[in-house]
């Protein structure tokens, strides 16, 4: 390839100013992964804690709460799937939704209609370019959350989830609200730097696991008000928290995932810049010794022509 | 002297834990105080609820606290908090100012900053 010397030097230098704008985000992404990493850290303790009174609370009493018992012949789920509201971040969406696809496509065979939840511009232009019908969606808080935010997704959640109780297929039932009998989310958790991967957790009906063999004495709790009034009112902070840590372990993989994307692209342009280089230091000589031989070549021509 | 280990867990992140003589709170079923060897007991806590920790050879601590349980174990006891702030870092006039609102939610966490504060029962 023949590439001019002018055509040479106008790649090298569109290569560098992406290998800048990559850079930076690489050095933003890194200093974001730490201030995650501790929000995840900070945030454990809480959940911890309440999914220990919540199990305190299910061996009390109130085990036939409908959070806790699945629903006979179940309809309608509904997933909750988190990606981030940039790109430039690597597999990090794609392998979320594919995950979501995948859920739904499990869920369609179990004959439940899966009902969407989003969150971040990205999953938000995935499902509505494939014509899906979105519940609700939320955009703009992917790469900071916070527990409001949190809040706010599981308040609409929640209240679908409870008013899903009394619906019989697509018969709305007695409060008129076609809701949802089971919720999915699909989110990235963040095991390490360099591993993240791509979950599907089911968070209503709760899991409860009940431990077989007697561990000594159960502590008999005394409750105030009464267990189920306790429960009830636990369970959306319970879901909110569920899907907090959910919204903060994806806002760790998002920065992790784009750091990783961002210092590959770098990389990359180190590498093509390289190469360019030389192309164009080779095509320099190439004219150099070309214009010295046309020189070299018109002054023996003059030489022969005086002899 | 039998000690209660509290630990005061908000949302966001770990308040405080350590050790404490006399835990006094509000539940939606009335006021609480909660001495070493305490019945174990799990309960909501009131929306302007304010906990005062008691410590020996140390002042009292207030903490302001919106949306709390309280959980009482052998083990000690726990407040799980949505939010919650310490008697030092309140600000008395947004306190004031919040106490006053129409909102009932923020109108609450006003009350109980400012009974953090001591300026309210």
């Amino acid at each position: 390839m023949a590439a001019t010397l002018r055509e040479l030097r106008g790649r090298i230098r569109s290569a560098e100013s992406i290998k800048k704008i990559t850079k930076a985000q690489e050095l933003i992404a890194t200093s974001r992964i730490a201030k995650a990493q501790a929000r995840v850290h900070s945030a454990r303790p809480y959940s911890n804690e309440i999914t220990n009174m919540l199990s305190d609370l299910a061996s009390g009493s109130a085990l036939d709460h409908p959070v806790l018992v699945p629903r006979e012949n179940p309809k309608r789920a509904g997933v909750l799937v988190v990606t981030s509201d940039r790109g430039l971040c690597g597999g990090y969406n794609a392998n979320v939704l594919r995950l979501a696809e995948e859920l739904i496509a499990m869920l369609r065979l179990e004959g439940k209609t899966p009902v969407l939840y989003v969150i971040g511009r990205k999953a938000l232009t995935y499902f509505k370019f494939r014509n899906w019908a979105i519940t609700n969606s939320w955009v703009g808080i992917s790469e900071r959350p916070t527990y409001e935010h949190a809040k706010e997704v599981a308040d609409s959640l929640v209240a679908a989830f409870l008013s899903g109780a009394d619906d019989d297929g697509d018969d709305p039932g007695e409060d008129g609200i076609l809701g949802v009998d089971e919720l999915h989310i699909v989110y990235t958790e963040f095991r390490s730097m360099l591993s993240q991967t791509s979950e599907a957790r089911r968070i209503a009906p709760i899991e409860v696991q009940y431990s077989e063999e007697e561990s000594g004495p159960q502590t008999l709790f005394s409750f105030e008000p009464d267990a189920d009034a306790l429960f009830e009112s636990l369970v959306p902070r319970y879901v909110a928290t569920r899907i907090f840590s959910a919204l903060l372990e994806s806002a760790a993989s998002e920065s992790a995932s784009r750091r990783r994307a961002m210092k590959a692209a770098t990389d990359n342009a180190d590498d093509l810049i390289k190469e360019l280089t030389l192309m164009s230091n080779r095509e320099r000589q190439a004219q150099i010794t070309q214009e010295i031989s046309e020189i070299v070549g018109g002054a023996n021509a003059l030489a022969d022509a005086v002899k | 002297m039998a000690e209660l280990d509290v630990t005061i867990v908000a949302v966001e992140r770990k308040i405080w834990s350590g050790k404490a003589t006399f835990l006094f709170t509000r539940t939606t079923s009335g006021e609480i105080g909660i001495l070493p060897r305490h019945i174990p007991v799990v309960a909501q806590l009131v929306d302007d609820a304010m906990v005062r920790v008691e410590r020996e050879g140390e002042d009292d601590l207030r903490i302001a606290v919106d949306g709390g349980y309280l959980s009482v174990t052998e083990g000690g006891v726990t407040i799980l908090a949505e939010s919650a702030e310490f008697e030092s870092e309140i600000d008395a006039d947004a306190a004031q100012a919040d106490a006053a609102s129409d909102d009932p939610r923020t109108s609450a966490r006003g009350r109980a900053r400012l009974r953090a504060l001591g300026q309210l029962d």
